[in-house]
């Protein structure tokens, strides 16, 4: 476990977005192991906290929910992106993408390179 | 904007998540499970065994339960869950308790109403600014008094003319007369007498306020060659002329001369006084003579500061050119030396500033009591509980949750008691404005958004006073020691009742302070009633008769008109006595003359002695009593140019002859031939509250030019001869107004008003605190006995005497009771010379005052604690025991 990065508050509620922009609706389970799956298993999720996450982008209104049935039959809460929730991941995921770029500017000028 | 959005959605949610709760449970619970179950069969696939499969699942969710509180607290709004919470449990505990509850949110109730009625009113009258333009530029200005003993004198017209020639601080200056018209009926209405007030043309203007209707007065009305006009204001317009506008430039006749009607002032307007119906140029009504005279203070001047000039700088220049003014007519004897001024806020509401802070002040000690009536309830309903809250801490229950149910219930009782309390406020200030007409700006009371907001305030106070200081008995280590204490020997922790005992030493000694400056208060009123005016005042009715100059021009007609109605009321049966006067006892001023002596050597001009002047005819002292000490009544010759007698009071005779004998001597007042000093009379308070001062009587046989008052004696009722006599001026002139139809007693009345009411209110206010306090005395000690009945049990049984634990339990009350009343007496001697102003005839430390409230104090609070003492005293060791 030790090796494993733990999930961030805020970027959890991306990841969220992203898997759902990707694979359609989805239930809560299929998010979980969709992100811990995409991370490389790189990432501890603790499956518990993605609720009170989903929960939070629901009542934002970036996400809305339904009962449906899974592919095996099983009765499961389906989660599905709405318009403002699009918008949201474009803008998150922008801002994200800036972030990382400045970052890694500004990491790499601190080498010695002349 | 889309984040603040989102957020504010967020919290809608979260606000709905509060409701329909079993359902939001049920579909958390199967999401959690459908994930579960989608969990175990993947880990079925992946080769697990069931057992192992679930286990893996639970491991990875982090735990159902865990999961849901995370989820729960997201969902709504967890803070106001507990908030609600607390509401829920108060409310219920409240509702088990309905005697308690009623009667904490009754003396919350009637506390913050009557503070919130009082506040009210004393921002309206006191604080909020006067409603017209830049009010805080305005002053009123004064002359000294000649002799310089008074500050505030009113100017003469010819100071006033100076005034505005001369100075440069004021962008503007207005004068102001007082006026009374007798009002004549059109269509069969009665003729009546009202109040007005003359005013320069400039006053509205200047005041920034335009009439409802019509136009004000122009410079060209307000000169003695102009014709009549007259402003009315909307309550006289709407009750006389049922709101017509079609009475602009209609005429309508005052004291029988024709007055042109211009406009009507809007209805807010109330300068200078409530009373003042109508209002007519100054310079038009009065004569140039009068408008030129130095030495005659008859008139109110208002002036606007310029920007950039204080009051100071003000006030100096004009005394300047008073003082200049005055060296130049050396020969004049009343000319003032100096100029006074204050802010005009101030000069309308003077009298009434003290009396309205002390009633303030009183209804806080009342807040205060009621506030502190309830924390003690909520103590001994908190010591109630001990065990059960014990157990709470020793499971964790947090002290700050303790602490908030205690607020929340106060808060509970106290918004209840406020929302009453508003309504009690609204009433009360109805009332009050109903009753205090007289009061200058009542006008301007109204409960407004700030009085609500002060009511919410007071709410909070309460919550938080009561809520707080009862949360002082918790304290966390007792908690925990008094699950130990749980053994029936054991009286209980000490600490609630230290608390309750201190909070009734706070009320006690507030309610000594309440019931002492009471106290002092109707001790006064009483010397101002019981005071003597000089005269009879049973069965004596006064009402005013003004002849209008217009219809009674000559000397002859007003002679006439006195001396028969004179003789006719003499001969109506059962009247006793009649008589007519300028002025009676206890009616005010009045006026006054600067006179010599003939027969003494001259004074310095400055020294000139002036008096209290009367016209009274032959009978008046006869008909009031007024005691005839020497001399003899004015001669019957004493009629128009003949007149030439005197006579002169009894202080007047020893201020001014001494040891001497006044009659036979002459005096001479300015513009009359000398006038013989025929007889002396006993002395007359021209106010009840003012001590004698020398009066002259003038023969009324003169054919004075002056409102007159008329007095009738009987031998019985006299209120019942009050239609006879209009009756019978009727006959003599129907257009003829008579007003203020008054008995002695109601002109006093009138004139302690005042006095009357704060010793009432306060009175009130004391009972209601003496009232609270006995209560809580009696509370804290049925608490003390119900919870020592084990220990008074164990002591009976042991031997010891039913007396003494009478004694032991009423000491235990009184002690209380006593810290109370040393504090109360100690504070009251501090607090009652800030009332001093409003005392007559009382030392702010009347002994009297002081002994009867410590003994009423102590027979009360010995009263409230007899009963559980007496139960204490009456306890069988075997039931007590038994008890628990």
């Amino acid at each position: 476990m030790g090796d494993k990065a733990d999930v961030w508050q805020g970027t959890l509620a991306l990841m969220i977005l992203k898997t759902l922009e990707t694979l359609g609706p989805l239930h809560g389970y299929g998010i979980a192991r969709r992100i811990e799956q995409t991370s490389g298993d790189l990432l501890s999720l603790n499956y518990g906290t993605l609720y009170p996450a989903l929960l939070k982008l629901e009542q934002e209104g970036s996400i809305e929910s339904a009962w449906g049935v899974s592919d095996n039959n099983r009765k499961a809460k389906y989660y599905k992106l709405t318009s403002a929730g699009r918008r949201q991941l474009e803008r998150e995921a922008r801002d994200w993408r800036q972030a990382q770029a400045i970052l890694a500017k500004f990491l790499s000028a601190t080498e010695p390179s002349t | 904007m889309s984040e603040i959005w989102k957020t504010s959605r967020a919290w809608f949610e979260r606000l709905g998540g509060l409701f329909h709760k079993a359902q939001r449970e049920a579909e958390l619970a199967a999401e959690l499970e459908s994930h579960l179950q989608l969990h175990v069969e993947d880990n079925l696939r992946a080769g697990m065994t069931r057992e192992a499969a679930r286990r893996d699942a639970l491991a990875k969710l982090g735990g159902v339960e865990q999961t849901k509180e995370r989820y729960r607290d997201r969902r709504g709004l967890p803070f106001l869950e507990t908030a609600l919470q607390d509401l829920r449990f108060s409310l219920r505990t409240l509702r088990k308790s309905p005697g308690f509850s009623f009667v904490a949110i009754l003396v919350m109730a009637l506390g913050i109403g009557a503070t919130t009625a009082l506040f009210t009113v004393v921002r309206s009258v006191l604080l909020k600014p006067l409603p017209f333009k830049d009010p805080e530029r305005l002053i009123r200005l004064y002359e000294y008094s000649a002799d310089d003993k008074f500050a505030y004198n009113v100017v003469s017209g010819g100071g006033f003319a100076e005034w505005r020639k001369e100075s440069h601080s004021f962008s503007d200056l207005a004068i102001l007369g007082e006026a009374q018209y007798g009002l004549s009926g059109v269509a069969g209405q009665l003729p009546e007498r009202v109040m007005a007030s003359n005013c320069s043309w400039n006053l509205f203007p200047m005041l920034g306020v335009e009439p409802a209707l019509g136009r004000g007065f122009a410079s060209a009305d307000d000169q003695p060659s102009a014709s009549a006009t007259v402003i009315l204001s909307w309550g006289l317009w709407k009750r006389r002329f049922g709101g017509d506008p079609a009475i602009l430039n209609q005429t309508i006749h005052l004291d029988a001369k024709p007055y042109t009607v211009i406009g009507v002032m809007p209805s807010w307007f109330a300068y200078p006084e409530q009373s003042v119906q109508l209002w007519t140029p100054t310079y038009h009504e009065e004569s140039p003579e009068l408008m030129q005279a130095i030495d005659d203070h008859e008139f109110s001047v208002v002036g606007r500061l310029k920007p950039r000039v204080t009051e100071a700088q003000a006030r100096t220049e004009l005394s300047v050119i008073m003082r200049r003014l005055h060296d130049q007519h050396l020969d004049i004897p009343f000319v003032s030396k100096a100029a006074n001024s204050r802010p005009l806020l101030e000069a309308m509401v003077g009298d009434a500033r003290t009396a309205l802070y002390v009633l303030l002040a009183a209804t806080f000690c009342v807040l205060l009591i009621a506030c502190s009536n309830v924390a003690s309830l909520l103590v001994a309903r908190g010591a109630t509980r001990r065990r059960e809250l014990a157990i709470r801490t020793a499971l964790g229950g947090s002290r700050r949750r303790l602490l908030r149910e205690h607020l929340t219930e106060s808060f509970v009782l106290s918004l209840v008691g406020g929302a009453a309390g508003l309504l009690i406020a609204y009433g009360v200030i109805q009332w009050f404005v109903t009753t205090r007409q007289d009061m200058s700006r009542v006008e301007a009371i109204r409960l407004d958004g700030v009085a609500a907001a002060f009511g919410a305030g007071m709410i909070l106070f309460c919550t938080f006073f009561a809520g707080a200081t009862s949360s002082f008995s918790i304290k966390s280590h007792q908690i925990l020691s008094s699950l130990q204490e749980s053994s029936r020997t054991h009286s209980p922790g000490q600490s609630p009742v230290r608390l309750r005992k201190a909070l009734l030493s706070l009320e006690v000694g507030l309610t000594v302070l309440l019931l002492i400056s009471s106290g002092l208060l109707l001790k006064s009123y009483e010397q101002l009633r019981a005071t003597h005016l000089g005269c009879i005042t049973e069965n004596v009715l006064t009402m005013h008769v003004d002849l209008p100059d217009a219809k009674y021009s000559q000397p002859t007609q007003r002679l006439a008109f006195f001396e028969t109605l004179l003789d006719r009321l003499r001969t109506l049966p059962g009247i006793r006595a009649a008589g007519i006067a300028t002025s009676v006892p206890g009616e005010g001023y009045g006026g006054d003359n600067g006179f010599t002596i003939a027969e003494h050597p001259p004074l310095p001009l400055d020294k000139t002695p002036y008096a209290i002047h009367r016209w009274a005819d032959p009978g008046y002292f006869a008909a009031l009593g007024i005691p005839f000490l020497r001399g003899q009544i004015f001669d019957k010759n004493q009629r128009l140019e003949k007149a030439s007698e005197v006579i002169i009071s009894e202080s007047f005779a020893r201020q001014y002859f001494g040891a001497e004998e006044p009659l036979g001597k002459h005096l001479l007042t300015l513009g009359r031939k000398p006038q013989k000093i025929v007889g002396v009379v006993g002395d007359t308070r021209h106010r009840v509250w003012e001590r004698p001062q020398p009066i002259m009587y003038f023969p009324l046989y003169s054919g004075i030019r002056e409102r007159t008052t008329l007095a009738i004696r009987s031998t019985s009722d006299v209120t019942s001869f009050a239609l006879p006599v209009q009756r019978i001026v009727e006959q003599l002139d129907p257009e003829l107004p008579v007003s203020d139809v008054l008995t002695m007693g109601q002109v006093i009345g009138q004139s302690t008003l005042d006095a009357n009411f704060e010793a009432t209110l306060l009175l009130a206010f004391a009972g209601l605190s003496l009232l609270l306090a006995s209560v809580g005395l009696f509370g804290v000690l049925s608490y003390i006995v119900a919870q020592r009945t084990p220990e008074i049990g164990i002591r009976l049984a042991l031997g010891a005497q039913r007396g003494a634990l009478l004694r032991l339990t009423l000491l235990d009350g009184l002690k209380p009771a006593g810290v109370g009343l040393a504090l109360g007496l100690a504070g009251a001697a501090a607090a009652t010379r800030m009332i001093s102003s409003l005392l007559y005839g009382v030392a702010p430390l009347d002994a009297t005052v002081f002994v009867a409230v410590t003994t009423l104090l102590l027979a009360v609070a010995g009263i409230a604690c007899l009963l559980p003492a007496w139960r204490a005293s009456r306890v069988d060791p075997v039931i007590a025991l038994r008890y628990e």
